[in-house]
């Protein structure tokens, strides 16, 4: 298939992954809010801080209230990770594959944006952010529903579901990174009393609180590292996102599982197998937010070859050529 | 519906109407039909047909403006039934028209003959910025230059029909012809099913078909791509429905190198061999090397494998010479020239501001006359002498005499009009013309049908899409009206 296409369908699964993920993690936050009334505004900047981007955020704002963050991760136009800019950086990729995707997912894509360009729908979500995010979570799993049942599984399936899986894995990373880093800022502090409806939330930020639940009962840190990093069923756990995007990666070069034949499946690979042979303890040991960090570079590495593998393969073309 | 009922056709030619209260015998039963739904229907159904149209995307660009500019092309419920007879004559005189075309356009590339025999001042060729010189000594596989052609036809007072203009670079259109019958005929089945209308559906396998028919001889499985600006341009809807309905590969320039002759994609498993490119990209972007050197849009070097017979383009560079608005004037003599037969469709009458003459006639006339420019499209450049200002009118004259070449002038016709839902329960006349597709294979293929282009605003004769204008499903009926 065209590069451009893969690429377009890459990010636009990437994207929809993202917005889901903004959209929960807001919803998660808001409802925490209201066991915390009392330091509401020291709440909200967490959530900034989980995308990486305070500088642009206090660029253009003066203060982290819920109204500033609701906003900015939202509708904000201006900062490309908002919910409303992934949305529709996925529907300009969908219109440039309209012939590839289904037309139930661009017709859904399509509507999808509609709604969020709407003028009512900035009141909407800061008047009722409970129903206005979780509407924005069906959205994008009704997406991902409609990639699943509507899309033959080939090579473009597997290009959207290999970016989904990466994003997830990066976001599900993130939110561990920050929020282990806030509720425990020393590793001595681990076997600590703590607090676990702060707990709670880390996991229902990844969707995972009731999963969860049904394998461990009792809620540790540890244990919510370890669920979240290593668990091999839950599907935002960054093992099992692994697994997937290794599968769509074989499936998409026609090679054997557990073989590397290109760039992407070495270092895909490697994360992989690193992934199978630490568990929580050497990660505690060595450092969650080092860990964590030395994860999403690597990730980033996987991320780029895919991109030289098969997206750019002009500039390949272009300076093989300049060699002969 | 009362105001169907009572519907007037007025001073102007009516497709469905012949008298007032009288419809047309081939629109009867649709007309019947109408007047029958209970009140509000007719509404509902426009409604829907246009939610349906949002929610497909169906869309086009407006150019100049800012992001979030994508419009539904409007689209009037009430369609446009064009009879069995009439068809004929649109048929078959197209069929001439475009033959005459692909003749000259083969000769003017080559021998020059009707420049040699003084049918057409070589000046007028040579001046136009459509000419591609680089062309010339070329012949495109199998001869073809114009694979696709859309003609404008309008139809004046006395009914009869007229080609307003030849469109043979990028027409665009088609998808709304095959959209607008799939919503019509969800909306009136009945009626639409004992009409007796022809489909048009068979148009993208036609296309297909054309498209291979021009494939190299070399391989079985042609490669064939459609060849897009990208999602930016105006009729981008359109290039992802037709791959689509083709099953071929949407392409953009960017997708696209040129390397030991031949033009590849670039794909996930490397590059891939193309053989035919249905192109929807003007001449002058297609090569950087070769025309614009600013073009990012193009492939570098596909001229020169083009030129070689590695790759075929649909429809063939150069092809806008054929429908520069001067040259437009002497179609009649080049199919006497090339067929030795006479139009069966008239040009509308043109006077050709280069002509001293006829310029002086025109800048006399101004408020009487619609002025174009040679090589605009889209409704730009336009003048329409009777509904214009002074201001407007000497900023033409002005126009005209710094560049008589790139200007012509036509008398306004008075369009025929069909019956237009403008709001509740409430049917006006309102202009339109017809844009029939004609595709050039082994024999030539006149979709039965084409875009109806309405002017929704009153009186307006300006039908273009950029410039507040919609679209009807045309029907044409497939037996003789009785």
């Amino acid at each position: 298939m065209l590069s451009r296409v893969a690429n377009s369908i890459y990010w636009m699964c990437r994207y929809i992954e993202r917005a889901e993920n903004v959209a929960r993690f807001i919803s998660v936050n808001t409802n925490l809010l209201l066991d915390m009334p009392s330091e509401e505004n020291k709440h909200w900047e967490p959530l900034i801080m989980v995308t990486g981007d305070q500088a642009h955020f206090e660029e253009k704002n003066s203060d982290y209230t819920g109204e500033s963050v609701v906003r900015y991760l939202t509708f904000e136009r201006e900062y490309p990770n908002s919910i409303i800019s992934c949305v529709a950086a996925a529907r300009e990729n969908a219109r440039s594959v309209r012939e590839i995707i289904s037309a139930k997912m661009w017709e859904h894509l399509n509507n999808f944006y509609l709604e969020l360009m709407n003028p009512r729908a900035l009141p909407f979500a800061l008047n009722e952010p409970d129903r206005f995010f979780e509407m924005i979570q069906m959205r994008c799993a009704l997406f991902t529903g409609l990639i699943e049942s509507t899309m033959s599984h080939g090579e473009a399936y597997n290009f959207g579901f290999m970016g989904m899986m990466t994003e997830r894995a990066d976001k599900t990373s993130r939110i561990l990174d920050v929020k282990y880093f806030m509720l425990l800022p020393k590793a001595s502090m681990v076997n600590t009393a703590i607090d676990s409806v702060q707990w709670m939330a880390v996991l229902k930020s990844a969707s995972a609180f009731q999963m969860f639940r049904r394998q461990h009962h009792r809620i540790t840190p540890r244990l919510v590292a370890d669920f979240l990093i290593f668990d091999d069923d839950f599907p935002r756990s960054i093992k099992h996102c692994l697994h997937r995007a290794d599968d769509c990666l074989h499936r998409i070069t026609g090679a054997p599982a557990g073989t590397a034949t290109c760039q992407p499946e070495k270092l895909l690979g490697r994360l992989k197998a690193n992934m199978e042979y630490d568990d929580i303890e050497e990660v505690l040991e060595h450092g969650m937010h080092e860990y964590l960090d030395d994860f999403q570079t690597k990730l980033n590495a996987v991320d780029n070859a895919i991109g030289t593998t098969f997206f750019n393969i002009k500039q390949i073309q272009e300076s093989s050529s300049q060699q002969q | 519906m009362e105001s169907l009922k009572n519907y007037d056709p007025g001073d102007f030619y009516d497709e469905l109407f012949k008298a007032p209260g009288v419809p047309r015998s081939g629109s009867k039963l649709l007309i019947d039909k109408l007047i029958s739904m209970p009140p509000g229907e007719l509404e509902m159904r426009q409604k829907a047909a246009e939610a349906l149209l949002l929610k497909m995307g169906i869309t086009f660009n407006v150019y100049g403006r800012e992001e979030g500019t994508e419009k539904i092309f409007p689209f009037d419920i009430i369609p446009r039934i064009v009879g069995y007879k009439d068809w004929e004559i649109i048929e078959s005189g197209l069929r001439q028209r475009i033959y005459a075309l692909n003749c000259f356009l083969q000769d003017i590339y080559n021998e020059k003959k009707i420049l040699k025999d003084k049918i057409i001042p070589e000046d007028y060729i040579y001046s136009s910025k459509t000419y591609r010189k680089e062309l010339e000594g070329f012949t495109p596989p199998k001869g073809i230059w114009c694979h696709v052609t859309g003609t404008d036809l309008i139809r004046d007072n006395n009914g009869d029909f007229f080609v307003l203009e030849d469109n043979l670079r990028c027409p665009s259109g088609v998808s709304y012809v095959l959209e607008n019958r799939q919503v019509l005929k969800r909306s009136f089945s009945q009626v639409f099913e004992d009409s007796s209308v022809r489909p048009v559906d068979e148009y993208p396998d036609r296309l297909l078909a054309a498209l291979r028919h021009l494939a190299p001889g070399t391989t079985d499985t042609p490669c064939i791509g459609v060849l897009t600006p990208g999602i930016y341009n105006s009729a981008y809807f359109e290039h992802s429905f037709l791959s689509q309905q083709m099953g071929v590969e949407l392409v953009e320039g960017q997708d696209l190198v040129v390397q030991d002759g031949f033009v590849h994609m670039l794909t996930t498993k490397g590059l891939q061999r193309v053989d035919v490119l249905y192109r929807r990209l003007d001449d002058d972007f297609l090569d950087p090397l070769v025309f614009r050197p600013d073009s990012m849009l193009g492939v570098p070097g596909i001229m020169e494998v083009y030129k070689k017979g590695n790759i075929a383009l649909a429809n063939a560079p150069g092809t806008g010479i054929a429908d520069d608005k001067v040259i437009y004037a002497f179609v009649p003599q080049i199919i006497k020239y090339y067929m030795d037969e006479d139009p069966i469709l008239s040009n509308v009458p043109t006077y050709i501001c280069d002509d001293k003459k006829s310029r002086d006639y025109v800048l006399d006339h101004l408020d009487e006359l619609v002025v174009k420019a040679a090589n605009e499209s889209g409704g730009y450049g336009m003048l329409i002498g009777p509904h214009a200002t002074e201001a407007e009118r000497l900023e033409f004259a002005e126009k005209i005499k710094d560049e008589p070449r790139n200007y012509m002038a036509q008398p306004t016709i008075s369009l025929s009009r069909v019956p237009t839902l403008i709001g509740p329960e409430q049917v006006e006349g309102r202009h339109v013309d017809l844009r029939p597709y004609v595709l050039f294979s082994d024999d030539i293929y006149v979709q039965p049908g084409g875009l109806t282009r309405v002017a929704l605003k009153k009186g307006s004769l300006v039908v273009n899409s950029s410039q507040g204008g919609g679209s009807k499903d045309t029907w044409v009926l497939k037996n003789p009206e009785n």
